[in-house]
């Protein structure tokens, strides 16, 4: 055990502080262009300089450098501290990048990379149906073979961004005499083809984070593939060990739950400042245990990666215990915003516009909820640990209609 | 940055793992569970030759000269095992000494305690939960000690006690001080039996450096790391239990209140490890941060192992509630962990307290 870097690394980190210093924030003329372009031609620069983009190949737009999970840490937390644009985070980059460099062809490669990770072409994702949530490969998005272009008729929903995004990685069958996960092959649609409908989807929040996007005879290239036909659920299902999220979950946790102390301490409660109340620090020291075990447990995580060993079960719990965690600090935050949780925390009107103060945290409290449902919800990820992590059987009914 | 252990202390993990298969199966843990005193000399012997009687005792003593973060690391072990005897409160005497002690009360304590030739233990609580040094109130008065002190461990068999005395301060007593009445208490934990100790003028000596804090978060973080070894155990056992008992013509694992449970118990243990490696680490390399750690991680531990062993119990259904299951031997180390040196509530207080909220 020993929480320093070694002498190696603090070097690294002197040579990443030093470039931000330099080239962040943008200066001159340079500073006057749009915030997207700023980051544009700063993430260029990062990218040249080994900071971004590190696990792709040059000829790809990327830096191509030696996986070191320490310094992709370093650089993490020094372009954090700097508030400069580092990798970017979007679905695209994640997700679909990793799928094409494993599956795709030379020239979906060339094409769609480079723009992707620049964060000039943005994507969205095309998996979750009406009637296809958990069960996932009941998928019914029909994609049919018409000469060279693939016909495609279904009904996308969740999906993040598909009112900004120039394309989507969808899921579709293709083989409809196939078996439930044979049958579905993994498409490129260009979201500027006719038939393409998106609307906003509003949430219990107030504000329209997420689409539904209606397909109706929308024709796409047949190239336009990511491995073979009938290949789309295991294309799609390589990309989960790409999401090799550590130690972000844990990081996220414990900021809110600092920003809630902070709030804290800004609150009255049974005519004390709410954190001289016995039940309240009771509560925030509770909790301050789970975060910090799921920190620490991100530590073990990163260390044993660093050793070229695998994380194993502890990965598997991470979503679980984020959002477990995310539901503990809303259920506090709730008690602490007192009456303004009888106000709605977005103007009915006003879409998208971000809560402040205490209407933030009564925005969180219903949030929680959302993202123990997002990307595989809770009662999957139970699954999911009981299955791969303990060895348990599956569900009946499950091993049935597989 | 490294986050993670290093390879002779996953070898010491491993020896002594190795050990407890061979040496503690269950049937030789129950005999001991239920013997007259929870001793069993050839268990004792075999840890002390291997060298446990001395871990965190300096090599020119006798002992390893290591770390409490390695000792913290077979506690876990011993825990998982559910290991009974001295092995807790000797562990502490000896590093109250080391860390204590004067030159001279080394030299004649600690090679005795690390051959295992002596047995120490420690008397820190008294009644009405005063566990914290500030609130002990037996008193020294020339050389002499009287008070009482309630659940010290092995305190019958021990031959060298040390007391924690008003002031915060620790005195030595030896088995054959007069004024000393030692009195077995009815634990609920049998592999970890308690005794009364009443002192009346019983001669002693002082620990000259005031460490009796230092000994206590030991102590914390001691309790820690047997709550994450027990409870890692308690996750095995059920789901062992509930891959191979059938009902409803299925292994009960295949329902997924059951599976589901099993998972919930899971992810409550497996990422809290790390709170004892670091409040561990804390005390062994970051005093300023020893004290609130050691109070989380026992704290945190102590109530998920009572949790999951209720969990544990509810998952082997009625055999769980019965004497004859091996469960109730880990679901009383549960009651004996969270309890001992003060229950969570005490310590989320201090944890609150020592942050200034």
């Amino acid at each position: 055990m020993d929480l320093s870097y070694s002498e190696e690394y603090e070097e690294f980190r002197r040579e990443v502080q030093a470039f931000l210093k330099g080239y962040w924030p943008l200066q001159g003329d340079e500073a006057k262009l749009s915030h997207r372009e700023q980051a544009t031609l700063f993430r260029e620069r990062a990218i040249a300089q080994g900071y971004a983009a590190r696990a792709i190949p040059k000829r790809y737009g990327g830096s191509e450098r030696e996986a070191d999970v320490l310094k992709a840490r370093i650089i993490g937390e020094e372009f954090g501290k700097a508030h400069a644009p580092g990798d970017i985070r979007s679905i695209g980059a994640s997700m679909l990048v990793p799928t094409l460099l494993e599956h795709g062809q030379e020239w979906q490669k060339e094409r769609f990379i480079a723009p992707t990770i620049r964060g000039e072409m943005v994507w969205c994702q095309g998996y979750s149906e009406p009637g296809a949530g958990s069960d996932l490969a009941s998928l019914q998005t029909k994609a049919e073979l018409d000469g060279d272009e693939w016909v495609i008729n279904g009904h996308k929903v969740w999906t993040t961004g598909a009112n900004i995004a120039d394309y989507m990685f969808c899921l579709c069958r293709t083989e409809p005499e196939a078996d439930k996960h044979g049958g579905i092959s993994y498409l490129l649609i260009d979201m500027k083809s006719e038939g393409v409908q998106v609307s906003l989807l509003r949430q219990m929040t107030g504000t329209a984070d997420f689409c539904e996007v209606f397909l109706n005879s929308v024709r796409i290239p047949a190239e336009n593939i990511i491995g073979k036909r009938g290949e789309g659920w295991n294309v799609s299902r390589s990309t989960l060990k790409h999401e090799r999220n550590m130690i972000g979950s844990a990081e996220a946790s414990r900021a809110t739950f600092r920003s809630l102390l902070k709030f804290a301490k800004g609150v009255q409660l049974n005519g004390r400042p709410a954190l001289e109340d016995p039940v309240i620090r009771q509560r925030f020291a509770q909790i301050e245990g789970y975060v910090t075990a799921h920190l620490y447990s991100g530590y073990r995580q990163l260390t044993l990666a660093a050793r070229g060993q695998e994380p194993g079960l502890a990965a598997m719990l991470n979503k679980l215990t984020s959002t477990n965690i995310g539901h503990m600090l809303a259920k506090l935050a709730f008690d602490l915003v007192g009456d303004q949780a009888l106000e709605s925390p977005s103007g009915d009107e006003v879409m998208n516009l971000k809560p402040r103060g205490g209407q933030a945290w009564v925005s969180q409290y219903m949030w929680s909820l959302g993202i123990a449902i997002a990307g595989g919800t809770a009662n999957i990820q139970r699954n999911v640990i009981a299955e791969r992590g303990l060895g348990l059987p599956r569900d009946r009914a499950v091993q049935r209609s597989n | 940055m490294d986050f993670g252990l290093s390879d002779e202390q996953e070898l010491l993990q491993e020896t002594v793992r190795g050990f407890v298969a061979k040496e503690c199966p269950s049937p030789k843990l129950r005999e001991i569970f239920e013997g007259q005193d929870g001793y069993d000399a050839t268990l004792w012997d075999g840890m002390v030759k291997m060298g446990l009687g001395g871990l965190v005792v300096p090599e020119s003593y006798g002992g390893a000269g290591l770390e409490l973060l390695d000792l913290a690391l077979v506690v876990e072990v011993l825990g998982e095992g559910a290991v009974p005897g001295p092995f807790f409160g000797h562990s502490l005497a000896t590093l109250a000494l080391t860390l204590g002690g004067s030159p001279e009360q080394k030299e004649r304590w600690l090679p005795q305690l690390a051959s295992g030739e002596a047995l120490g233990t420690v008397a820190l609580g008294e009644d009405n939960q005063a566990w914290d040094p500030a609130a002990w109130t037996a008193k020294v008065s020339e050389g002499q000690v009287t008070g009482e002190k309630a659940y010290v461990p092995y305190g019958e068999r021990a031959d060298l006690i040390i007391v924690g005395v008003g002031g915060g301060g620790l005195v030595a007593v030896t088995r054959e001080s007069s004024g000393l009445k030692v009195e077995p208490v009815n634990g609920v934990d049998r592999t970890r039996r308690l005794a009364r100790v009443t002192l009346q003028s019983a001669p002693c000596e002082s620990l000259p450096e005031a460490v009796a804090d230092r000994v206590r978060d030991a102590g914390l973080v001691l309790l820690a790391a047997d709550a994450f070894g027990g409870a890692s155990k308690l996750v095995s056992m059920a789901v062992e239990y509930a891959k191979t008992r059938e009902q409803f013509g299925q292994p009960i694992a295949q329902f997924q209140a059951v599976k589901h449970r099993l998972a919930d118990m899971i992810t409550e243990i497996e990422p809290a490890r790390g709170l004892y490696w670091y409040a561990a680490h804390a005390f062994d390399r970051i005093p300023d941060e020893a004290e609130r750690a050691a109070a989380l991680a026992k704290a945190h531990l102590s109530d998920c192992f009572m949790q999951l062993a209720r969990d544990t119990v509810e998952v082997h259904g009625g055999i769980g509630f019965t004497w004859e299951s091996d469960v109730q031997i880990w679901f009383k180390r549960a009651m004996f962990d969270r309890t001992f040196l003060g229950a969570p509530a005490y310590h989320l207080e201090r944890v609150a307290q020592l942050a200034d909220w």
